[in-house]
């Protein structure tokens, strides 16, 4: 379908697709065994420019949004969602710089990230604050001119590989949500260290690991915004990215599409190939149909966050629930239509269910998103 | 530390069709793509660039088509490009080639070091290279595998052979064809496809590189192609049956005569 992009925006298609037909799809099963960090194709993808689509012009980007990052992250899902991830994780670790940080911090992290020569990371999630936030335990307190960090973050991508980690920890616990503010760390920084690599489901080459910080000092100017905004800064970086998470889910769900379309006309039975009965057919274009539904409504909710700054926490909910909820339907389905091939490690299909689970849950799990989109449904109709 | 790239524009390996009737390419809906071998020397040029400071200039002489080559090139890293079209060039053999494109390099200020992919992979001659070098005067090395330093007005490389590769030394400016195993060529960039996008092309026709007309094109071009044909497959297939000893016993019969 023609979402009319401008000449631009083909370009980021264009090379995006070139990475991923030639250098992301011929590796992913062997990085999906090996579980290693695919550094030589991020190399390629720092190379293309791409990880400073997002960031703008003045701190060496490409002066891109929300869209324009969705168009690339698409082509890479639908080779490798893990690929996708570690670049993807990036973006995330930046956000809180580029949407509350002072000048000095953008000038001087925005840069390195944008030309891909440094890698972020985001640092919200602890063994007792999931979904829920509030229940983190970090702490930070200021000591002269530094600032002192204790505590320990779970699951965090990109934890290891990135150099540049934003971390949310609480600066006063009598103040609530206005308690926690968001810092920067460096890999270099005294007290900070890595726990174990996790063994996952899915998304193997991308790396999650514990963040580890025992007295960790940086220096006092590392704060992100204001000391005490560090939850409205997470806010805003989650709405942000979302759609990111979102289009992954559509670029996983192409991929399976693909393979289950190539698939179903090739495999013979009773005589014809099995794209020939009617049942057959039906879950295919179930599986396009939901596709394309989700990839309008990512590209719509992109785009309409990339005009609308103070209006997107529903959009951004709405297609990261929906577009990932298809993509572990399709890559279902897509098994099912394999059937015992795509049940084995020799075809990608398999793969790419196991893949599909993680978008249900990271970034906020898709009943928490539910919730938002509910609660701003509520606040629409009492202005009104 | 100039550099020229010469690349050609070539239908894609993948595409190409002998049309039974004429014996000639059927190019009809084949798609063009770089010279895959020009795409390592575009790759090395600009690896040379970013290690020791530069310029990379693609030079191309082919139809008002070949820009297109000219543009991937940029994207891939290029400075700057210069296509080299006239009619009066139709027809060149790798003869006239050679003295076309060391006439433009003349035009454009020469460069301090040249590379050629080692061949095209439509004519196949291998010859453009080494003629270039000649017809220019200066050292060529041919097979080149890898760059290892360039400073003081030479050049280290390694050249690949059968048993194992030379280490050579050459002052510049030489040129050098390069093999496949030299590097893995990038994938174009965004910045590199917008500034290829807007990139004035540099043309120039056999007027501006003074060219001596006599020696262009079918004109200027010794060889003469008397027939092209596909060879036929000949020779006699048999298949061994039985198990794998029968099967060893019985190449064993057919081979043992041959020694
Ligand atoms: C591979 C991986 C990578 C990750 N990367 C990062 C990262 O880079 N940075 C980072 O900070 N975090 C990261 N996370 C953490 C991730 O964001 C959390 O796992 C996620 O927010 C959910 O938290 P939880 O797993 O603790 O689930 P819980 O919050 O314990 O939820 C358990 C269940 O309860 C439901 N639930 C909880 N609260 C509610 C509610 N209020 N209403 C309805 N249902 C509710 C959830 O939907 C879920 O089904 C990562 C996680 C994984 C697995």
């Amino acid at each position: 379908m023609d979402y009319f992009l401008t000449e631009e925006q083909q370009m980021i298609v264009d090379v995006a697709r070139q990475i991923t037909d030639e250098q992301i799809i011929p590796m992913r099963a062997e990085l999906d065994e090996t579980e290693d960090y695919p550094r030589d194709i991020l190399k390629s993808i720092a190379q293309a420019d791409l990880y400073g689509l997002y960031i703008p012009e003045e701190y060496g980007g490409f002066g891109g949004g929300c869209f324009e990052m969705a168009l690339a992250l698409e082509q890479f899902s639908r080779g490798c969602t893990g690929v996708a991830t570690a670049f993807a994780a990036s973006a995330l670790g930046a956000y809180p710089i580029l949407i509350s940080g002072s000048e000095e911090l953008k000038k001087k992290y925005l840069e390195p990230i944008a030309a891909g020569e440094k890698i972020a990371a985001f640092a919200l999630t602890e063994a007792n604050a999931g979904s829920d936030a509030s229940g983190i335990q970090t702490t930070a307190v200021l000591d002269g001119d530094e600032w002192v960090l204790n505590g320990t973050k779970q699951w965090i991508t990109n934890a290891g590989e990135a150099q540049i980690y934003t971390v949310i920890a609480i600066t006063d616990k009598s103040k609530g949500p206005r308690g926690a503010t968001m810092f920067v760390v460096e890999d270099t920084d005294p007290g900070f260290s890595y726990g174990v690599k996790e063994k996952k489901l899915g998304i193997r080459c991308s790396s999650t690991r514990e963040l580890i910080f025992k007295d960790c000092r940086i220096p006092k100017d590392r704060v992100i915004g204001r000391v005490g905004t560090g939850f409205i800064t997470v806010m805003k970086t989650l709405d942000q990215s979302r759609p990111g998470i979102a289009v992954l889910g559509v670029g996983l769900g192409q991929g399976a599409l693909d393979e289950a379309v190539t698939y179903a006309k090739q495999r013979v039975q009773f005589g014809k190939p099995i794209i020939g009965f009617q049942a057959v057919q039906h879950i295919l274009a179930d599986m396009a149909i939901q596709l394309e539904a989700a990839r309008a409504l990512v590209y719509s909710s992109a785009r309409h966050i990339d005009v609308h700054k103070k209006d997107m926490s529903k959009a951004s909910s709405m297609c990261k629930v929906f577009a990932t909820d298809m993509a572990m339907k399709v890559t279902t389905d897509a098994v099912q239509v394999l059937a015992g091939y795509g049940y084995m490690r020799e075809y990608p299909v398999e793969k790419m269910m196991r893949d599909a689970k993680i978008l249900q849950i990271y970034e906020g799990t898709n009943q928490v998103q539910r919730n938002v989109v509910g609660q701003e449904l509520n606040k629409e109709y009492t202005r009104s | 530390m100039k550099i020229i790239v010469c690349v050609k524009q070539v239908p894609d390996a993948k595409d190409v069709r002998l049309d039974p009737k004429t014996n000639t390419l059927a190019r009809e809906g084949v798609q063009s793509i770089m010279n895959p071998y020009d795409r390592h020397a575009l790759e090395e040029a600009v690896r040379i660039k970013e290690q020791f400071g530069g310029t990379v200039t693609v030079l191309s002489m082919g139809p008002p088509q070949a820009e297109a080559t000219l543009r991937d090139a940029v994207a891939c890293g290029a400075d700057d490009a210069v296509l080299v079209s006239d009619r009066a060039f139709a027809g060149s053999d790798t003869w006239a080639t050679t003295y076309t494109l060391s006439q433009a390099i003349k035009n454009i200020g020469g460069a301090d070091l040249i590379l050629c992919g080692k061949q095209a992979i439509d004519g196949d001659t291998a010859q453009v290279g080494p003629g270039l070098a000649e017809r220019m005067g200066i050292p060529f090395v041919a097979y080149v595998r890898k760059v290892n330093d360039c400073a003081g007005g030479s050049i280290k490389a390694e050249r690949l052979m059968d048993d194992g590769y030379d280490a050579v030394e050459v002052a510049l400016p030489a040129l050098f064809t390069v093999v496949k195993e030299i590097n893995e060529p990038r994938v174009p960039s965004l910045k590199g496809k917008m500034r290829a996008k807007k990139l004035e092309i540099n043309t120039l026709n056999a007027v501006d590189i003074e060219a001596d007309l006599d020696q262009l094109g079918l004109k200027g071009s010794p060889t003469q192609v008397v027939r092209v044909f596909s060879p036929e497959l000949r020779g006699e297939r048999s298949m061994l049956n039985g198990s794998a000893d029968e099967q060893v016993a019985q190449l064993f019969d057919k081979l043992e005569p041959l020694l």
